[in-house]
């Protein structure tokens, strides 16, 4: 079963990649003429985000009442609804981010694959940040998704993993 | 320059669709991609090696698009390494404090309905577009 999830993971980064690639959100100056609506407005990133969308939409939806997925225990849904301050304040972080260096992280890790150092020190600044925020946040405890599983605080810590995973 | 694509964008576009929904059908998880590189940078994380081997493929996908497809990667990086070293920096610290990215909120949280990745997405466009407006248009490139 691990194999089988590592499998269909690595499917689907190539699949995610390709994607990005057809669409040039792995270039950087796309990304910039998408956000610079003062200058050549560039839009292809609202289809992109549409066509995703879309079809991702769909099989969501499509999967919905259903139990297990194929290869897993079970489908993990954040939980969060709340509208606050952290939310924010991580979007107005990750944009500017976003705008300075015309990168996010799917197509910057993508983009490692050029071997370019711009891109490894952007991705490395990233995974830093997030080690950093982690650290931060959690002090010394232990991280909230390593104990996943163990009976006495499957509950809370899965609780916490689902609060955590996207959107 | 680059130029607009809306045939190319929405192919591509529903490729990522398809990837999000291979992951959501086959592993029951969502293609939020700061998340699942968060999570794999946890230590002693459970059920980690299918975040790796997601990572991995992204990377063994722009090695495929470098060899087929090189357009994907014209155009270069533009920015010195202090200046993506500081935005990578912003980016992991924001998308780990807010939950998500593009991916994540923009096209997972949209396509479930969210509405907090709908707030997400709107404040992560303004201000980015706010800080590219600031350093072509009053910095005059100064900042790259």
């Amino acid at each position: 079963m691990r194999a089988a999830k590592s499998l269909a993971g690595f499917a689907a980064g190539i699949i995610f990649a390709i994607g990005l690639g057809i669409s040039e959100m792995t270039r950087p100056d796309k990304i910039k003429n998408f956000l610079d609506i003062a200058g050549n407005w560039d839009p292809s990133l609202l289809f992109v985000m549409g066509g995703a969308v879309g079809v991702s939409f769909i099989v969501f939806r499509l999967t919905r009442g259903r139990a297990k997925p194929m290869l897993g225990d079970n489908f993990l849904e954040p939980s969060r609804t709340q509208i606050d301050g952290r939310l924010v304040g991580g979007a107005v972080l990750f944009g500017a981010g976003w705008g300075l260096s015309g990168f996010c992280p799917g197509p910057a890790v993508t983009a490692l694959a050029t071997g370019l150092p711009q891109v490894l020190v952007f991705v490395m600044g990233m995974g830093l940040g997030m080690i950093g925020y982690r650290l931060v946040t959690q002090g010394s405890a232990a991280p909230a998704g390593a104990v996943t599983g163990q009976s006495a605080t499957a509950g809370a810590s899965a609780a916490a993993v689902t609060e955590d995973t996207c959107g | 320059m680059t130029e607009f694509t809306p045939v190319s964008a929405l192919i591509g576009g529903a490729l990522i669709g398809v990837a999000v929904s291979a992951l959501w059908l086959f592993n029951g998880r969502l293609a939020g991609i700061s998340t699942i590189v968060g999570d794999a940078l946890v230590p002693r994380m459970p059920d980690v090696q299918w975040r790796w081997t997601f990572l991995a493929g992204l990377i063994a996908g722009g090695l495929l698009l470098r060899a087929v497809r090189p357009e994907a990667f014209a155009g270069g990086v533009e920015g010195s390494l202090l200046v993506l070293g500081a935005a990578g920096l912003l980016v992991g610290v924001g998308t780990r404090m807010g939950g998500g990215c593009t991916s994540g909120h923009g096209v997972c949280g949209m396509a479930r309905l969210s509405v907090r990745s709908m707030v997400s997405v709107a404040v992560f466009m303004i201000v980015a577009g706010l800080v590219v407006y600031a350093a072509r248009h009053l910095l005059q490139g100064g900042l790259s």
